[in-house]
């Protein structure tokens, strides 16, 4: 590699961040000033070459610092871990959460997502924007996971450290606090807030939210802790396997493959080393459970990934958690640190020689990286394009090497499946789809927030729980990839194969209710735009059929029969090539809840 | 004596293209199997000396079992597979892509495009005149080559040639994303300010004339670019001792630009900057 740097160089406070994550530099051919030795010898090509993957974290670090990342910043980040400044510019400008262009300190996310569209969130950015003065910049962002506070803003302020706020509901009043004194912001309401079921005693996934102190490894060992991980160790890998197996367990990302069979897969490549992902990137809108349990019982997730590690016979994971989550982040840190302190992670979990560790990679606002492949990428330090697959993960994943990647939620269910039992587990829910299964329940209704019911509840059920209000118009199941479904289809069955013979997904759990005030024509208008500002851009279907999706859309958006005919065509035959011909999941789908929308709702008739 | 280099002898799969039995050495991909069975599928992002980054999605085939429909250029063949190429719905993705694609860029310098937007019927324009396009001046920042991205695809294949596949120099990646994901150089500079070395190996495969030769770029602005005009002759670059073959486009009796023949086992159509823009000297008659 031929490698070229331009002579801008990092300020001192740049050049701090970038040295605080990688060490101080060894040469000057990685940014020292210049040694005698240095003119004889360049050393350190392979190994810096080998740390390509902190390219993400030392993005991040000058981002924190700085609020942006200037051309000397990212010219040094290059120089350290060798990486061509023109391949770290394309990495840099994926990512919504950088800018390469000056920008002041503080940022100030205003979610316009669905959840905050219908209560408000256009009001609010239009009060937010009078009232602030050039000191902070003001950002329309996609979903924060803050739905069930709707309407939600984060202020992120750059500095040593940086500093974060969060105002949901947010006023005009609070969310300008928030931005301009993010420190004596008021800490957010607790995780279990988030939890309406909190105090009904028989909730399985979400038991300890609310009931433990986040912050406590001894708290959580007092509730249970740990049991699953100590029967994991009794059972053998192969015997975790088999149990998970059992137990029908299938993924909760919203493409339901069992999950046995993918830790069977993985556990039986030949290639070493295996890697364990969690993927906690929740980015889909209106979802916010995996942020829930992060925050309200971080070491739950931290024991499933080891037991998914012991099981599969690997000894490095990584939680790969979406940008937009402080708290989340705060907490798992400081769960690590005790979990390694106590010999819960390290060469010798739980005294039974077995290692493992997590690192945890911060992802910087792209939807995409949801995607399994896509987050490969994004961890390796590259644009976060999905791959094309086959190869599939298990076989060629994190680093080319064999992977098993879950979602937060798929891992905390292991828990209950080693303490209960495969055949107890299975029995819960319906016979295709097994254990209990959580919702994010948001929009127009009185009570916002995780559900934990039993997979078979109906949809009617849930919104009973979450207390539905009247002249409700409409339901958005499985959020922005998902589908509509009308006010009267509330006994469609949540399970796979109910929701499937409905004509509809299940997807990510995302259950958004909206009644008749809420404009329709306006949330198709914002899911079209969300997909076109999150497409990778990688294929054609998708880059350019998600914007011409949205111009048709804004064509007809007041527009009805006859009229929007010609509109509502085009939009099929784009829509159909999208969902044949896009590489992966986000093209293929983008066009889905529009399509329920036509087809279900008649929304434009 | 020469010596023709044979290779691992590979296994034979047997699989089925449109209805017809189709044989095909282990690690072909489906669109080879496809040419040689003399179908003609359509492809933009494939390049004959690049690994395929399967993203514009023009050849895609429907395979019998697959959710979607694959990307001929990339799937492996394998036994048993049902191939079919010209379904009614492999033809719509097709029309589709090609009305995307010419709705948003120029594609008035890609060859064969005009006849296939004419086989697929494909009607660009219907996404009416506001539809987004790239709207992008031609880069002009140095004499060897012009960067027009108004008519850039996004193949990738630029970007792998100048990378890890060929040139190894990574002066050039994608930047931004989605509708608004550019090729550029680092910090978007002009091309004299990037680590570019000027092999041109990214104009030998940019498939659309977004990368061309200012020699090329300055006679289409003039009018005066004609190939039927022009001869081609193959020789030996004499610069240096790597004896690199160069085809000299020749109009009028002047080297309009140097490409070099991909098949050639030891440069795959790459040169070096003085194979492939160091001809004035050829031409200076005092
Ligand atoms: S479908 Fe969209 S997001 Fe997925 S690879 Fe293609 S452009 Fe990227
Ligand atoms: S400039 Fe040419 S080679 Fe590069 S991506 Fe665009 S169309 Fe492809
Ligand atoms: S093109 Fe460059 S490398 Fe090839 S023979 Fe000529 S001077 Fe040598
Ligand atoms: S936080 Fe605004 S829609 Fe989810
Ligand atoms: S030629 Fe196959 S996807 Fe482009």
């Amino acid at each position: 590699m031929d490698l070229h740097f331009g002579d801008s160089k990092p300020t001192d406070d740049e050049r701090a961040a970038v040295d605080a994550l990688l060490g101080p530099p060894e040469s000057s051919w990685e940014g020292a000033d210049r040694s005698d030795a240095d003119l004889r010898w360049a050393r350190g090509g392979r190994e810096a070459r080998d740390r390509r993957d902190l390219l993400l974290p030392g993005l991040h670090a000058i981002n924190d610092r700085v609020g942006w990342i200037s051309d000397g910043a990212l010219d040094y980040l290059c120089r350290r871990l060798t990486v061509p400044p023109a391949e770290a510019y394309g990495v840099a400008t994926f990512y919504a959460m950088f800018s390469v262009k000056p920008r002041p300190a503080t940022v100030l996310h205003v979610c316009t997502d669905l959840a905050c569209t219908a209560a408000g969130a256009s009001e609010l950015c239009a009060g937010i924007e009078g009232g602030l003065g050039p000191g902070v910049q003001v950002e329309r962002s996609p979903c924060l996971g803050l739905c069930e506070r709707a309407p939600a803003a984060l202020a992120i302020r750059a500095g040593d450290p940086v500093r974060t706020a969060v105002s949901a509901p947010a006023t005009v009043r609070e969310a300008v606090l928030a931005a301009t004194a993010p420190d004596s912001a008021p800490e957010e309401p607790p995780a279990a807030l988030a939890v309406p079921q909190a105090d009904s005693g028989d909730l399985i996934l979400l038991s300890r939210v609310g009931v433990v102190d986040p912050a406590s490894l001894d708290d959580y060992r007092a509730h249970g802790g740990y049991t699953a991980l100590r029967r994991a160790f009794e059972l053998g890998p192969a015997g975790v396997i088999r149990e998970v197996t059992d137990s029908g367990l299938v993924g909760r990302g919203g493409a339901a493959f069992p999950t046995g069979r993918k830790w069977q897969a993985t556990a039986s490549q030949p290639d070493h080393p295996h890697y364990v992902v969690c993927n906690a990137d929740e980015s889909e809108p209106g979802t916010f459970k995996d942020r829930v349990i992060m925050e309200g019982d971080p070491y739950a997730l931290i024991e499933s990934m080891t037991i998914a590690a012991y099981a599969t016979g690997a000894h490095q994971g990584y939680l790969y958690l979406r940008g937009e989550y402080p708290r989340a982040l705060r907490r798992l840190e400081h769960a690590l640190v005790q979990a390694r302190a106590r010999g819960l992670l390290g060469d010798d979990v739980l005294g039974q020689g077995y290692a493992f560790d997590i690192e945890i990679r911060r992802g910087a606002g792209a939807y995409i990286c949801g995607e399994e492949t896509a987050l490969f990428n994004s961890i390796e330090g590259y644009r976060g394009e999905p791959r094309s697959k086959p190869p599939f993960p298990v076989e060629k994943g994190l680093f080319g090497k064999p992977t098993v990647e879950n979602n937060v939620e798929t891992l905390v269910n292991v828990l209950p499946i080693l303490t209960m039992g495969a055949p107890a587990y299975a029995a819960i829910g319906t016979a295709r789809s097994t254990g209990p299964k959580l919702f994010c329940v948001s929009g127009t209704v009185d009570r916002p927030g995780i559900y934990e019911l039993p997979f078979g509840a109906t949809l009617g059920e849930l919104l009973e729980l979450a207390g539905v209000r009247d002249g409700l118009r409409a339901v958005l199941l499985g959020g922005a990839a998902g589908g509509f479904v009308r006010a009267d289809e509330m006994d469609i069955p949540l399970t796979f194969e109910g929701t499937r013979e409905a004509g509809t997904t299940l997807g990510s759990g995302v259950v958004m209710a909206f009644d008749d005030t809420v404009p329709l024509p306006r949330l198709l208008l914002r899911i079209a735009e969300f997909f076109r500002d999150e497409s990778c851009g990688q294929c054609v279907p998708c880059r350019v059929g998600t914007v011409r999706q949205e111009e048709a859309l804004h064509r007809i958006a007041e527009r009805t029969g006859a009229d929007a005919a010609d509109d509502i065509a085009l939009l099929r035959e784009v829509g159909r090539a999208m969902r044949d011909a896009s590489i992966c999941g986000l093209g293929q789908t983008a066009w889905n809840a529009v399509e329920s929308a036509i087809d279900r709702l008649g929304a434009y008739e | 004596m020469s010596v023709v280099p044979l290779g691992v002898p590979r296994r034979l799969l047997e699989f089925t293209i449109d209805g017809e039995p189709v044989r095909a050495p282990e690690g072909s991909t489906i669109l080879d199997a496809c040419r040689s069975a003399g179908k003609d599928i359509p492809t933009l992002c494939e390049g004959d000396t690049l690994t395929p980054k399967n993203a514009c999605r023009v050849c895609v085939v429907e395979v019998e079992g697959a959710r979607t429909l694959v990307p001929a250029c990339s799937r492996k063949a394998e036994p048993g597979m049902e191939v079919r190429t010209d379904t009614e719905r492999a033809r719509h993705s097709r029309k589709i892509v090609l009305e995307l694609l010419a709705s948003s860029v120029d594609l008035s310098t890609t060859p064969r495009v005009a006849e296939w937007i004419k086989e697929y019927e494909a009607k660009p324009d219907r996404f009416g005149p506001d539809a987004a396009r790239l709207n992008e001046e031609p880069k002009v920042d140095n004499d060897l080559y012009v960067r027009d991205y108004d008519k850039c695809i996004l193949c990738y294949k630029c970007v792998d040639a100048c990378g890890e596949q060929w040139q190894n120099t990574f002066a050039i990646s994608v930047a931004g994303r989605g509708f608004d994901a550019r090729i550029a150089v680092e910090h978007d500079a002009p091309l004299t300010d990037s680590a570019c070395v000027y092999c041109g190996n990214c104009i030998e495969v940019c498939p659309t004339g977004a990368l061309s030769f200012k020699s090329e770029f300055d006679m289409r602005a003039a009018g005066t670019w004609d190939e039927s005009a022009q001869t081609e002759t193959t020789t030996v670059c004499a610069y240096c001792g790597v004896g690199c073959n160069l085809t000299l486009h020749v109009q009028d009796n002047e080297i309009v630009k140097v490409t070099s023949p991909h098949d050639n086992p030891v440069t795959h159509g790459n040169l070096c900057i003085k194979g492939r823009f160091g001809y004035q000297h050829v031409q200076n008659r005092g």
